[in-house]
């Protein structure tokens, strides 16, 4: 699958997070992030495989699913989704259509949720939480410990924010 | 980016750079010296914070140049020292490596691949592999370098070349790219070794510079001058024993179905991840593709190319650069077998379906 | 019974070195492992030696000693200090070495407050590869590659090195000697000891620039050349010390 969105949008930690998941799940994994010279504000995306057996390229040319935070990663990974793939859209950035028929669009209005939630900064939890459900790739519970354990060694009141975003959707 | 790393014995999910960081400290690591260059700079962020909890060092050097002739300091005194850079830091490194085969000062040194030639690109290349066999210190000199192709196989080499640099008094490369770098995959990591505190470095390290003590007829010097051409043949044959018995003991493959194929691909590193994938895709279009991966670059697995079956049509040396590995497979293949070449520079990486297709195109003009 | 009122130092092995008449690189080794035979740490000392005339030192100085790539023994006794920062660790480096390749490397190991020793010969020539210009070169000072005197207008000026490193913070004692009269010699060994007693007492780094005669590539006279380390070198390089720890 492909994350992809602006840098600082979460993007990675998203993925990072299902690469986490998958271990917790006893599969394999991979997580190759694109890399860059900027820091802020550039294009970022990852590829995070998961897998039952052994993983030979991390490098994918079809993805299942597609999430994409912003209109030019829609732009950029639409194409890339196999037939009857998933495409997770966030729909407070990108106001055009997709343009394929053979794939299952699942639109979230991500910012406009996390703004509700008072925190700008969930809409990757809340997009992961749509992803989860959708996709069925990782299980729900697994995520849900993946969450906590990320963000409640130190910061307990974050890890109940980005909860609350995880679940928005269900 | 920071990882999600856990305190756990097995199966963390770790950054390429970071867990061959980690694996270093494991593996008896106090001393990194390092300049920051990308796509490597996790590591010297990772030992900035980790050496000193470990009662290692940490200095940010002022230049590349700088940083090896710190590893050489150092690797002399005893210490084990790992470093790290990426490509055109590794050029400034190289004079210094040249100086740490004759002078016999141990050390390990990460390259993390990227691309050029000049400052090039900074996304994953392979064109660094002349660089990294053949060299371009000056002088008669051979450096032991070995791909991993996995963060796993990649943390287990950096492990075991602490020990292996050692063990040889010889500088050892652990080669990877930006992409093996960059990424992130379950990783167990080895148990932490002992390391000898600085006063017992003589003890397990005679020749070291550690001050002789009370005794001057124990003094020692590293030096790599010797200026009567008698001496310095004898110290580079020397060298060369040296390096006849590392070729019998350190060459490495691995191979899949080679003495049963249509054609045989030849890759390493992250390729060869990319390429495996690429031969299942050939097994479900009915070509039985074969795999030679070398994990030593020098010592090139040569031996291992006389297994491969007669029935060949080909060999196809797989890299991301213009043709550099492919001399060793000439050689290796010695006029048995046609050689060509399936390349991707740039920063490009092909994908499993590209080495495929770019395969069966091939083997139609054989 | 007679007693002895001067003995060679151990610091110094006994073989001969191949420095030219009047070479002062003799007096500078001598003056360096002698004190740290004084000191009682000839044994705990590790020196990084350069590469130029002085490529021998480890053959002549007794002491643990690694020669080093061409400018880079900061880096090298950087590595060193970390794996043994109790011992006595010291640079010994000529112009070309220092002033020249290596000035990155000795600025910013005075940055860091390195502790450790750098002993610097100025001799304003580079001896080994034959009498070319060096950084410290005079203005109008003939050499292999200014024939006719160095012309500031087209290859600049000379560095100042104690100058230079007393602007920086990590750098505690600078001091510059001149090796042209017993005096002078007197107070280098000074100098010495005082460079060793900053680096044991881990105040920082500890610099001494030792201004020295190379008769053979000035086409001199070794008497001459003490004339002219008076008459020339030390007017734009005055001794003294430019900065000392309380």
């Amino acid at each position: 699958m492909f994350f992809a969105g602006f840098g600082g949008q979460g993007i990675m930690l998203a993925g990072q997070m299902v690469a986490q998941a998958a271990i917790l799940e006893g599969k394999a994994t991979t997580f190759f992030p694109s890399y860059g010279p900027e820091m802020r504000g550039g294009t970022a995306n990852c590829t995070v495989i998961v897998s039952d057996k052994p993983i030979s390229s991390p490098l994918i040319h079809e993805a299942d699913c597609v999430m994409a935070m912003n209109a030019p990663s829609m732009l950029k990974f639409e194409p890339a989704l196999k037939s009857g793939g998933l495409l997770l859209l966030n729909e407070s950035l990108i106001h055009q259509e997709p343009k394929r028929g053979d794939i299952t669009v699942c639109k979230i209005a991500a910012n406009d949720l996390a703004l509700g939630l008072g925190n700008a900064r969930a809409a990757n939890m809340i997009m992961l939480g749509a992803f989860v459900r959708a996709s069925g790739i990782i299980s729900e519970k697994t995520m849900t410990q993946v969450i906590s354990d990320t963000f409640g060694k130190k910061k307990p009141e974050l890890a109940e924010l980005n909860l609350k975003a995880f679940q928005i959707t269900a | 980016m920071s990882t999600t790393y856990q305190e756990s014995p097995s199966r963390v999910l770790m950054k390429g750079n970071e867990a061959f960081a980690e694996s270093a400290i494991r593996g008896g690591c106090r001393y990194y010296f390092g300049y920051p260059i990308t796509p490597q700079n996790e590591i010297p962020e990772y030992m900035s914070r980790e050496l000193p909890k470990n009662g290692g060092h940490f200095i940010q050097a002022e230049s590349e140049i700088s940083a090896i002739n710190m590893a050489y300091g150092a690797g002399a005194a005893g210490g084990r020292v790992f470093i790290s850079s990426s490509s055109p830091g590794i050029a400034l490194m190289q004079e210094g490596m040249s100086f740490a085969c004759c002078a016999e000062v141990p050390m390990v040194i990460l390259t993390v691949c990227r691309c050029g030639p000049g400052i090039g690109g900074i996304q994953p290349g392979q064109a660094d592999y002349f660089q990294a066999t053949r060299g371009g210190g000056n002088g008669d000199y051979k450096i032991p370098v070995f791909a991993p192709s996995s963060i796993q196989e990649g943390s287990d080499l950096v492990f075991e070349a602490m020990e292996l640099a050692d063990k040889w008094r010889n500088p050892i490369i652990i080669f990877t790219d930006g992409l093996l770098g960059q990424m992130m995959e379950p990783v167990t990591l080895p148990e932490h070794i002992d390391v000898a505190s600085s006063k017992d470095i003589r003890k397990s390290k005679a020749w070291a510079l550690t001050g002789y003590g009370a005794d001057d007829s124990s003094r020692n010097t590293i030096t790599s001058l010797r200026l009567q051409p008698e001496v310095l043949e004898k110290h580079v044959h020397h060298l060369f024993d040296k390096y006849t018995e590392i070729e019998k003991t350190l060459t490495r493959a691995e191979t899949i179905g080679i003495e049963d194929c249509d054609v045989v691909l030849v890759a390493y590193g992250i390729v060869a991840r990319i390429t495996k994938e690429a031969i299942e895709m050939l097994a479900r279009d009915g070509i039985k593709a074969g795999l030679i991966r070398p994990i030593s670059l020098w010592p090139f697995p040569h031996s291992v190319f006389d297994k491969i079956s007669n029935k060949a049509k080909a060999v196809i040396s797989t890299e991301l650069s213009m043709g550099q590995m492919i001399e060793d497979v000439r050689l290796a293949v010695a006029n048995r077998l046609p050689v060509r070449l399936l390349s991707r520079t740039g920063g490009m990486i092909p994908t499993s379906l590209e080495i495929a297709e770019r395969t069966k195109k091939i083997l139609a003009t054989m | 019974m007679l007693k002895p009122i001067f003995e060679y130092t151990k610091g110094m092995l006994r073989v001969e070195t191949n420095f030219c008449p009047g070479c002062t690189h003799g007096i500078s080794h001598r003056l360096i492992t002698e004190t740290l035979d004084e000191m009682g740490k000839l044994g705990e000392a590790i020196g990084c030696g350069p590469i130029g005339c002085a490529v021998m030192a480890h053959k002549f100085m007794n002491v643990d000693m690694c020669e080093c790539a061409h400018g880079r023994a900061p880096a090298v006794a950087s590595g060193v200090k970390r794996v043994h920062p109790d011992n006595l660790v010291f640079t010994y480096q000529g112009d070309g070495d220092l002033a020249s390749i290596g000035t990155a490397e000795i600025i910013h190991a005075a940055a860091r407050g390195e502790c450790f020793s750098t002993f610097f010969v100025n001799n304003a020539i580079y001896g080994m590869t034959g009498g070319q210009m060096a950084p410290t070169t005079l203005p109008g000072q003939r050499s292999t590659t200014s024939q006719t005197g160095r012309d500031t207008g087209k290859s600049g000026f000379p560095i100042r090195v104690c100058e230079l490193l007393s602007t920086l913070d990590g750098a505690v004692y600078v001091e510059r000697v001149a090796l042209n009269s017993p005096a002078g010699v007197a107070k280098a060994k000074k100098a010495v000891r005082r460079a060793f007693d900053v680096q044991e007492k881990k105040l920082g780094f500890s610099f001494v620039e030792f201004v020295s005669a190379c008769p053979t590539n000035w086409g001199l006279s070794p008497v001459a050349a003490v004339d002219f380390i008076k008459e020339k070198m030390l007017p734009y390089y005055p001794p003294g010390v430019f900065k000392s720890p309380q």
